[in-house]
């Protein structure tokens, strides 16, 4: 037993200490919190930048304050000014651009121009022309001269958010997010699918450097091929927990200083009650369409913090630890005993094909999981060993009975062990042929050795 | 009793059959030459006595005792396919490798540094393998399956690779570790270091035994009734009395002396002859004619294949 220490220490350090891995270790969470605090960032700094637009020409006494300013638009109606001059020097007064309003307006809807040195975003140009419409909208139900037109139109207009609530079974009810429980499962699918491939192909490449650099028969002259085999699928097991965590820790810690150096004002529960006080001070201000419009988007920040509040972050984390390693021991089997029949790594194609296949269907089905996670093939599909990996963390999310969780995890734990007694059977013959690559049917043969 | 002992191995690979039964029998604190041509089934019986494949059937008796997992802490084995870890240091590599024998780290450290000063090696420590030339590479393998002291050591071809100053080194070692009371097999095509190092030998060819015992007993064994004769002078042997009993193969005269090689045929016996000879000229030296073990190995495998058709 002291044997295989030895050989998953080597196994760990060696790759622990190379360059690649350090420099892989250190720059995906870089990479990773970059795509997190960037748009953030820059987010926070548009805020910032508020682009002051001129309402100008006949037409803009008609719609005097009825386009809103945002957090980034201000619009000023300068409904005296000369919209000739000021079309010359806007730049020079600070505004953005000018906003040309025909009095034709109501019957002509393209009688209406924004002016400006710069493209104008989608943003810009959609937020006037929805101002615009609602007005214009407005003016015309009203020249129907139908009483209490305001309070019947807000009678009228309903608003549907659906919200899915799951109440278990000891009649307990816990808001959720479907969207959210998407999300883990894509992620947690997509991240043992690459990370079972990464680490098993460092497996196999293990293996192949040890057989053509000859040194394998020393090795075993010393240690049982058992024990070489798992020591070195668990000595990369370990690096990559090692790279996982660090991933993990390194990135929150980039994350954390990034916003507090970039972004004093800005964490989850702080951009709530932003929110919230945007609201209340748009209450006091304007009428309540403001708040009508921005209700939905609070809802679904209220309801996407409350699921997240209320997802099973243990369980989840768990569970993607066990599959994870479980995924990895069973195919690291596989890639090991395909390492060890061949001499080098082109030869390795013909045999990645029985790999690849059940891996790339786990992912398959785990993606088809959050359409319908409770479909048959993903039922089946959450005990077989070789898809359970991905397509049970994707059922996670959505609920999943305890015993089954036990049943398939303990299926995954079963089928490794057997596989790895298989493939340490075809890799004790395998390190020690050189030469002819072998065909299935000879591999198969060694199993009976 | 041998201190290592095979007996009877058969191993069956799909389509032939490896070992047919062989038997070796090594003493204690000899040094064992296990010959064959290519493809003999040397290295498979090698790898049967690192237990790196099990025989099908077949005793491996090591001390007295059936050989053990455990025993390969005592056994040291030098392969003919060898070779290191590429990308690693080769201090590193050798405390690993003796750590997987079983030596503790301190020790082991101990004895790597004696070794390396010894083979003059030591600023290759914190060199990575793939720096090294093959040769040296070897000295490190060669340190790395002594270093535990393992009772019983199975050198396969140990000097290939070798320039002839760091051959002359190894083998020094080798015997010191002999004499220090350690068993050795040792396998090789070099029948020039089997005649050198050997106390006995085997000889497999087709998974079969072909010889085996001592090397003395095997070269004499294998002697015809063939002399080497020089004398000064000129004799006429052609003539003597008793020429219908022996057959000369050869005949030479350089400077005053000839040299004779004769066959002896019948009952007439060396004696018989040197009395022939007395009376002819001046005797310089009688001798009988011992085979190298290169000639016996081609006489056997050859008689062997023959035997077989």
């Amino acid at each position: 037993m002291n044997k295989i220490f030895l050989v998953i220490k080597r196994e760990y350090l060696s790759r622990v200490k190379k360059k690649s891995f350090i420099i892989m270790t250190l720059l995906a969470p870089v990479f990773l919190a970059g795509i997190i605090i960037v748009p953030a960032w820059l987010m926070s700094r548009e805020t910032t930048d508020v682009k002051k637009i001129a309402v100008v020409g006949e037409g803009s006494r008609l719609f005097n304050g009825k386009i809103p300013s945002t957090r980034s638009l201000k619009f000023d109606f300068l409904t005296d000014a000369n919209p000739d001059e000021l079309k010359n020097n806007f730049l020079e007064q600070g505004y953005y651009g000018v906003l040309m309003i025909s009095p034709k307006i109501t019957y002509i809807p393209n009688a209406i121009q924004l002016y400006s040195q710069k493209q104008p975003t989608m943003d810009i140009t959609s937020h006037i022309s929805n101002a615009l419409e609602k007005e214009i909208e407005r003016e015309k139900l009203e020249a129907y001269n139908i009483e209490d037109i305001d309070k019947i139109l807000k009678e009228i207009k309903s608003d549907v958010n659906v919200q899915t609530i799951l109440i278990s079974d000891t009649g307990e009810e816990k808001k959720t997010s479907t969207g959210l429980a998407m999300g883990i499962a894509y992620i947690s699918g997509l991240m043992i699918y690459m990370l079972t491939f990464i680490f098993g192909a460092q497996v196999m490449r293990g293996v192949i450097e040890e057989k053509t650099s000859r040194i394998v028969e020393i090795l075993i002259s010393s240690v049982k091929p058992f024990q070489l085999m798992m020591g070195k699928i668990l000595g990369i097991a370990l690096v990559g927990l090692t790279q996982f965590i660090l991933w993990i820790v390194l990135t929150l810690a980039i994350v954390g200083t990034a916003q507090a150096v970039l972004l004093p004002d800005m964490n989850v529960g702080s951009a709530r009650s932003q929110v919230v006080e945007s609201v209340m001070s748009g209450v006091n201000e304007s009428a309540g369409e403001q708040v009508q419009a921005i209700q939905p988007q609070l809802n679904e920040l209220q309801g996407l913090l409350q699921a997240i509040k209320s997802m099973n972050w243990g369980l989840i984390i768990g569970s993607f630890l066990i599959y994870f390693l479980g995924g990895y021991l069973l195919y690291a089997s596989l890639f090991a005993a395909v390492g060890s029949a061949v001499d080098n790594e082109t030869d390795t194609q013909q045999f990645m094909i029985p790999i690849t296949i059940p891996l790339l269907l786990g992912l398959f089905v785990s993606m088809s999981a959050f359409q319908n996670p409770d479909s048959s093939i993903v039922y089946w599909c959450s005990f077989i060993p070789f898809t359970s990996p991905m397509v049970m963390m994707a059922r996670i999310p959505f609920g999943v009975p305890g015993w089954e969780l036990a049943l398939s995890m303990i299926i995954l734990l079963l089928s490794f062990v057997g596989m790895a007694w298989l493939a340490a059977k075809i890799y004790r013959i395998g390190i020690l042929m050189y030469g002819k690559k072998p065909t299935y049917k000879e591999m198969f043969k060694w199993l009976r050795y | 009793m041998g201190y290592f002992v095979a007996k009877d191995i058969v191993k069956q690979y799909s389509n032939h059959l490896a070992l047919d039964k062989v038997n070796i029998s090594v003493p204690k604190g000899s040094i064992y030459g296990l010959l064959g041509p290519n493809g003999a089934g040397k290295t498979t019986l090698i790898r049967i006595i690192n237990q790196i494949t099990a025989p099908d059937s077949g005793e491996l008796k090591f001390r007295g005792e059936k050989l053990k997992p455990e025993d390969v802490a005592y056994i040291g084995y030098l392969p003919e396919e060898r070779g290191l870890y590429k990308k690693m240091k080769v201090g590193e590599q050798a405390l690993y490798l003796a750590q997987l024998k079983g030596l503790q780290r301190q020790e082991a450290l101990k004895r790597l540094k004696k070794w390396f000063q010894k083979f003059e090696i030591e600023p290759w420590w914190n060199k990575k393998v793939e720096e090294l030339s093959k040769g040296m590479q070897q000295k490190v393998q060669f340190i790395i399956t002594v270093l535990h002291e393992p009772k019983l050591l199975i050198f396969d071809e140990p000097f290939s690779g070798f320039d002839p100053i760091n051959t002359a080194l190894v083998k020094k070692e080798i015997l010191k570790i002999r004499k220090k009371g350690a068993t050795i097999i040792f396998s090789t095509h070099d029948m020039g270091s089997v005649e050198e190092l050997c106390d006995n030998i085997t000889l497999i060819d087709n998974g079969k035994t072909l010889i085996e015992g001592p090397i003395d007993k095997v070269r004499n064994d294998y002697a015809s009734n063939r002399y080497e004769i020089i004398f000064e002078g000129n004799v006429n042997l052609l003539t003597a009395s008793l020429s219908h009993l022996y057959k000369i193969v050869e005949n030479q005269s350089k400077n005053g002396l000839t040299s004779l090689t004769i066959d002896l045929m019948g009952d007439i016996s060396t004696n018989d002859v040197l009395n022939i000879l007395l009376q002819a000229g001046q005797v310089r030296s009688f001798n009988k004619v011992i085979p190298g073990m290169n000639e016996i190995f081609i006489k056997v495998v050859k008689d062997s294949k023959i035997q077989e058709k």
